[in-house]
């Protein structure tokens, strides 16, 4: 893993102190909240509807034991309990006091993680697929340039001040578990046809009020170009992107109004005057950063094989966890666990303090001290040998943490929503709740088969309706909770935006209307192979409508 | 016209807190100062500006209430969520849960 050296110290360490100041300042009354506002932003901390909140960042969602250890810690000792992993890849506190926050980032510093460039319009942290580094598919693991580019990006003097918010995601598979069309730049690690690293790069991905799917300006950009090309991406965009108005100032609008083929031109433009400036990237550098993201040196642990098939035999719960939780890693004798954070009826995303520390433990003692954050908040032990599988599995079945259903219909991503969110029309968390609990039953999830369902309590689309199977959005409606349903998102290598059903339904209607979604698929399948987002693309919107408003053309 | 109240969050920890008929923020929103006509209403905004300039709350707004049978009832669900806290059971659980998979 990536230890911080002197320079990273040095930095987190002052910001600390500058942010205890100006925290200090602001409580004794010097700094008004408007001056203080952006001030805090820029340190990860909002106000939302009962409390401030404090959003840490994980770097390409890669964490020790020590560090979630200290998670949990910051979770009981300053807030109440509990935290939130979101989908990028970061960790909310939703009750800490204004007064308590120099001292979490403080324990923060400890172990080398803060809340910088997790909000305002900077250069946000950057995330990268859950499965980097492990996953039998992947060319190569992309956390190496996603740090490189933390690091460029950390307090970027020209990229402070952006005309708004700024994502970046990388991937080093083809199959894009890391949904990197819906940023404002998406990177693809791959080898061209002499084995070197380089990226396909898109731009002007976005969700929000316009989503739009980033389109792709270069094919194959040579892994040394890196710093210099996304520079003169972002110079483009801060030069050019409207800052006249918030609606509209994301880079996507950008390559809207311009137009690929232009924007692509200035970018290029811009690029070779950096090109072989001072960013271009020499190999020993790659090679230095490199060296932390090492595989671990994996033990051969054969007799796995073998005890897993005896273990699944004998506990059905085990076998049914084993195939939908733990997917294949590079080395046969060790598998990817993801730990569900989406238990029946529970609150996608939510950890408790003690969950946070048993996963430490078992990372530590099972899974070479490694976990991942993923964006579709869960949680992912990297390697596991099927070995110690069982083992594992006891553990966290011991703390609520075994449910099987990743990538089910109860693996539902949804954000803070109006139980928490100073910016919500509609709650997000109950509506999850209900669908989770309507469809918990194993049998049935397991009928349905992979579904992605996606809810947002606004506009701002922080829980990815637009790019969910079936998106769910929470409008207000005279003074009512009302839900518009999208169809046919995704967020995969074919990144697709969802298409609005029609009206929308009630907080009581809402369940309901779901199910009748999902029935008019299992009727209309050709097979249990072909999965919802696959029968969605062969037959279109037209049955799901009917099946939720009846016939259309009857009215007419 | 619906009565209106003053809430604010409190700036030290972002506590939800109402302005009282005493003059003082409190964590219910019962014993609050209510106002009946655009008069009052102008007078609990001035306390509102009052308290954010002296550095007491952050986000003083007036928000929209009905008077039910004695208990204040905030029109928008948004301010009865405020009211309430997490409409979900959002401590986490002190036993293990079993997993229901
Ligand atoms: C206090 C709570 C939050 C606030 C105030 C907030 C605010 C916003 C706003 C204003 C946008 C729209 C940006 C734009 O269109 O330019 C946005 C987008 C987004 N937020 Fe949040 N958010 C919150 C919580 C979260 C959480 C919990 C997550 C993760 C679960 C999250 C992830 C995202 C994502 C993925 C987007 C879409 C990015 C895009 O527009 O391309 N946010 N958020
Ligand atoms: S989508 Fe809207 S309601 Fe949900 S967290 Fe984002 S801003 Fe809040």
């Amino acid at each position: 893993m990536y230890r911080y050296d002197e320079f990273d110290h040095a930095f987190v360490a002052a910001r600390v102190e500058q942010f205890k100041d100006q925290v200090e300042r602001r409580l004794s009354g010097e700094l008004t909240e408007d001056q203080f506002k952006p001030l805090r932003l820029m340190n990860g901390v909002y106000l939302q509807l009962h409390a401030y909140m404090l959003r840490v960042a994980v770097p390409y969602g890669t964490l020790s034991g020590r560090q979630m250890r200290k998670l949990g810690h910051i979770a009981r000792t300053y807030d109440r309990g509990y935290g939130h992993f979101t989908t990028r890849q970061n960790i909310q506190y939703n009750w800490p006091a204004l007064a308590d926050i120099p001292k979490i980032l403080d324990e923060l510093a400890e172990v080398e993680m803060h809340a910088m460039q997790t909000s305002g319009n900077c250069i946000r942290n950057v995330t990268a697929d859950h499965f980097s580094g492990v996953a039998a598919d992947e060319v190569a693991d992309p956390r190496p340039f996603a740090e490189i580019l933390r690091q460029w990006s950390s307090l970027h003097p020209e990229f402070s001040y952006l005309p708004r918010k700024f994502k970046i995601a990388v991937t080093g598979a083809e199959h894009d578990r890391a949904a990197i069309q819906t940023h404002d730049i998406g990177l693809h690690l791959k080898k061209n046809e002499a084995g070197e690293l380089g990226f396909a790069v898109y731009v002007g991905g976005g969700q929000g009020r316009t989503p739009m799917v980033a389109k792709k300006i270069r094919d194959f950009l040579p892994a040394e170009d890196l710093l210099s090309y996304t520079t003169a991406i972002v110079r483009v965009y801060n030069l050019h992107g409207r800052r006249d108005n918030k609606y509209k100032a994301r880079i996507k609008i950008l390559v809207h109004e311009t137009g690929v083929e232009e924007l692509t031109r200035q970018i290029e433009a811009e690029w070779q005057a950096l090109k072989e400036s001072d960013l271009k990237l020499p190999q020993g550098d790659i090679d230095a950063i490199m060296t932390y993201f090492r595989p671990p040196v994996l033990p051969e642990r054969p007799e796995g094989w073998g005890a897993l098939a005896a273990a699944k035999k004998a506990d059905a719960g085990f076998a049914a966890w084993v195939d939908q939780n733990v997917t294949p890693h590079k080395n046969p004798d060790y598998g990817v666990v993801t730990i569900s954070l989406k238990p029946i009826g529970g609150i996608p995303g939510d950890a408790s303090a003690e969950q946070m520390e048993l996963v430490a433990d078992i990372a530590e003692k099972y899974s070479q001290d490694e976990i991942r954050v993923s964006h579709e908040q869960n949680l992912v032990l990297p390697h596991v040998a099927l070995a110690d599988l069982h083992a594992v599995y006891e553990l966290l079945l011991a703390d609520g943490l075994a449910t099987a259903n990743a990538g089910l219909i109860t693996d539902i991503i949804a954000c803070p929503g109006l139980d928490y969110c100073a910016l919500a029309n509609a709650r997000s968390i109950p509506v999850a709740q209900r669908i989770s609990e309507r469809f918990g039953a194993a049998e049935r999830q397991a009928e349905i088969g992979e579904l992605k369902i996606k809810i947002s309590g606004c506009i701002n689309a922080c829980g990815h309706h637009h790019v969910g199977h079936i998106g769910i959005l929470g409008v207000e409606k005279k003074g009512e909770e009302l839900y518009q349903i999208t169809l046919g998102g995704s967020a995969d290598e074919i990144t697709t935006v969802g298409e609005i059903t029609g009206r929308g339904f009630s907080s009581e209607e809402v369940v309901d209307a779901i199910e009748k979604i999902v029935d008019t698929y299992l009727g209309l399948r050709t097979s249990k192979e072909e999965n919802f987002l696959a029968a969605y693309r062969r037959v279109g919107a037209a049955p799901f409508k009917e099946a939720l408003y009846g016939p259309v053309s009857r009215a007419a | 016209m619906t009565i209106k109240v003053l809430t604010a969050n409190r700036l030290t920890d972002g506590e939800v807190v109402w302005y009282g008929a005493d003059g003082q923020w409190r964590e219910t929103i019962e014993g609050v100062s209510i106002a009946r006509d655009q008069e009052a209403a102008a007078e609990l905004e001035a306390a509102g500006k009052a308290a954010m300039g002296a550095n007491l709350v952050v986000d003083a707004n007036l928000i929209d209430v009905e008077d039910r049978g004695g208990e204040l009832y905030p029109l928008r669900l948004r301010e009865r969520i405020r009211i309430s806290g997490p409409t979900i059971d959002f401590e986490p659980r002190r036993k293990p849960a079993a997993s229901a998979a």
